[in-house]
């Protein structure tokens, strides 16, 4: 691979900044402290090396990812149907502002909103706290970070099978508990009663997304360095303080990294509440790639459905910009 | 760590773990209790927390139902080989990313996060075409390949995350003994990057073990089925009497990766940082 002339298709995106970028030395010097002569030639601020380590990560997300996705976005403007027969035509926004009088749609978006919140903060919380505690040499800890990592072995369907059993108004688990306890007088139907169903299928999606979360934290902990905490101890400072001080600072690329992937993922997912409750009762669970699924493969509107797709992107680029922002400056 | 934790403060901890443990830990046996016990058990009216008459019943209507174990080896073999796939292209991948001042390094994490934003709903349809148009619908190869690339962007994150947090004076501090790049990598840096790496295949692997959107579009063939394709068959028809079935169908489905799981977990906590850095 002749490194002066390769210019991975893949980079295309960065293509157009390639002049700019391209004869500047990409390496701080020193900075991989690899000993090499500097000056090399470079190639979007990459030398060979680091162009041949590139790019086979990059190769096959440009071919199924970059790609699909452009076409993706492209029909969200047409009015493409199922059907062998059928002829698509570039409708520009006519989806969109079928979209805006659609009340179906504004539910299902206000659902999705209260859902990946509600999920992300709840997630987040437990899982770091259960990171911490892993964290401590405490007896039975190699049980709970077997247990911990359990839900996420398992798959979205066998999940939601599970909890159905637990919900399940007659032969569930949590209806005898709570009777039991003298909290209910009657048998519940969690997932068919409408106030009651969206915070039934979060508590699954909290009790599913929490292990992934914790795993990621927990490697995070264990990368902070040790003689930092026994500095900040010899100097006085308490657990608290070590925990605010050393520990935090150390997690914060990790912990951003991680809620905002949580939300995202649960802004998009589909498996579990699809098990759960199919979107019922009466569209109060129905998030809103459950909607677009039904659009899309029920009724075969594919363009209306990527015009959904459309709007769900936009509605997180703008929570996920806003969010990366603060934490950005928090980090100054 | 010298320092000590009073015994209020590891009495508090305990309690915490104890809650989290019942938590974690209730769902799951009420899973278990289901498939072992008889449809008799299952329809009383005030259910049983223990089964009275344990059975493995269940475990053989299931079995003779649908073909749970085919389904097994297919959800094995796809999530296996796009996990090490993944790791093993992304690994490199990020080691770049994390330091190289590079504008491959930015734009394609920019590109990353924007991928992870995309609903499946936008490129499940093109998607599906184009894996028509190369002879991969209803193929495990066709799926192998949308997993790849679609864990790739997650793969390539966090990695680096792992990379970026291991300090740049460790690899200096080598390059000024003397050690070459390879050596550099191999004895220093791998190491110590293997708990982000076990983090990252057990990230892959599992998303891709517990998918079922995609396969659900790609395959078509009921032998070709992954495990939660066969399952979702399964929930139909859940009458009282066949939950138990179902339940023992889910913890079958379950057990390939919690042995993966249990196997692997050791590696998350061993070795890691100890050691590395001491002056």
């Amino acid at each position: 691979m002749s490194r002066s002339t390769t210019v991975p298709e893949g980079t295309s995106a960065q293509a157009g900044r390639r002049r700019t970028a391209g004869r500047q030395p990409g390496r701080t010097p020193g900075r991989h402290g690899s000993g090499r002569p500097s000056g090399r030639r470079t190639l979007l601020g990459l030398d060979r090396d680091g162009l041949i380590l590139v790019i086979p990560a990059l190769l096959p997300i440009v071919a199924f990812s970059v790609y699909p996705l452009l076409r993706g976005i492209y029909l969200g403007f047409t009015d493409a149907r199922a059907g062998r027969n059928s002829v698509t035509s570039f409708t520009g926004f006519e989806n969109y502002a079928q979209l805006l009088g659609d009340s179906y749609f504004w539910s299902s978006f206000r659902i999705g909103l209260i859902w990946a919140v509600a999920v992300t903060a709840l997630q987040f919380f437990l899982a770091f706290g259960l990171a911490l505690l892993l964290n401590e040499p405490l007896r039975m800890r190699w049980l709970a970070r077997t247990l911990a990592l359990v839900p996420w072995a398992m798959p979205p369907v066998v999940i939601g099978i599970m909890w159905r059993l637990v919900y399940h108004p007659n032969a569930g688990i949590l209806n005898t508990i709570l009777g039991d306890l003298g909290l209910i007088s009657r048998d519940v139907d969690w997932l068919n009663t409408a106030e009651l169903a969206l915070p039934a299928v979060i508590l699954v999606a909290v009790w599913a997304g929490m292990p992934q979360t914790t795993v990621v934290l927990l490697a995070g902990l264990q990368g902070v360095r040790q003689e930092l905490h026994e500095a900040a101890a010899v100097d006085g400072a308490g657990s608290w303080r070590r925990f605010w001080s050393v520990t935090l600072p150390h997690l914060r690329p990790i912990i951003v990294a991680i809620t905002t992937l949580d939300f995202i993922w649960n802004f998009n997912s589909f498996g579990l509440v699809y098990v759960l409750t199919q979107g019922g009762p009466g569209g109060e669970t129905r998030l809103p790639l459950l909607f677009a699924y039904e659009e899309a493969f029920r009724y075969g509107n594919y363009g209306y459905a990527a015009a959904l797709g459309n709007a769900m992107v936009i509605v997180i680029a703008l929570f996920v910009v806003f969010y990366l922002r603060i934490r950005m400056r928090e980090d100054d | 760590m010298m320092t000590r934790t009073s015994p209020s403060r590891r009495a508090l901890q305990y309690l915490a773990l104890a809650g989290y443990l019942v938590f974690l830990a209730f769902p799951l046996w009420w899973l278990i209790s289901t498939a072992l016990k008889t449809p008799q058990e299952i329809a009383r009216i005030d259910p049983t927390v223990i089964p009275i008459h344990p059975t493995l019943e269940n475990f053989r209507t299931a079995f003779e139902q649908q073909p749970i174990l085919r389904s097994i080896l297919n959800t094995l073999y796809v999530a296996g080989v796009s996990s090490l796939v993944t790791v093993g292209l992304a690994v490199p991948g990020a080691y770049v990313m994390a330091r190289y001042r590079s504008i491959v390094g930015k734009s394609t994490m920019v590109w990353v996060l924007l991928s992870q934003i995309f609903p499946f709903i936008l490129v499940i349809i093109p998607l599906f075409l184009i894996v028509r148009d190369f002879g991969l619908f209803d193929t495990h190869l066709g799926l192998i390949i949308v997993y790849i690339v679609w864990s790739m962007p997650f793969a390539l994150w966090m990695l680096r995350s792992h990379v970026q947090s291991i300090p740049i004076e460790v690899e200096e501090a080598a390059a000024i003994d003397g050690a070459s790049r390879v050596r550099m990598i191999r004895e220093i840096l791998a190491p110590l990057l293997v708990p982000g790496v076990v983090a990252t295949a057990l990230f892959t692997f599992v998303s891709a073990w517990n998918e079922f959107f995609f396969a659900l579009v790609l395959l078509k063939s009921p032998e070709l089925s992954t495990l939660s394709l066969t399952l979702v068959k399964f929930i139909g028809a859940e009458g009282v009497a066949r939950l138990g079935a179902l339940a023992a169908a889910s913890l079958v489905a379950t057990i390939p990766s919690l042995i993966f799981f249990a196997i692997i977990q050791r590696h998350l906590t061993s070795g890691l940082l100890s050691g590395a850095v001491k002056s």
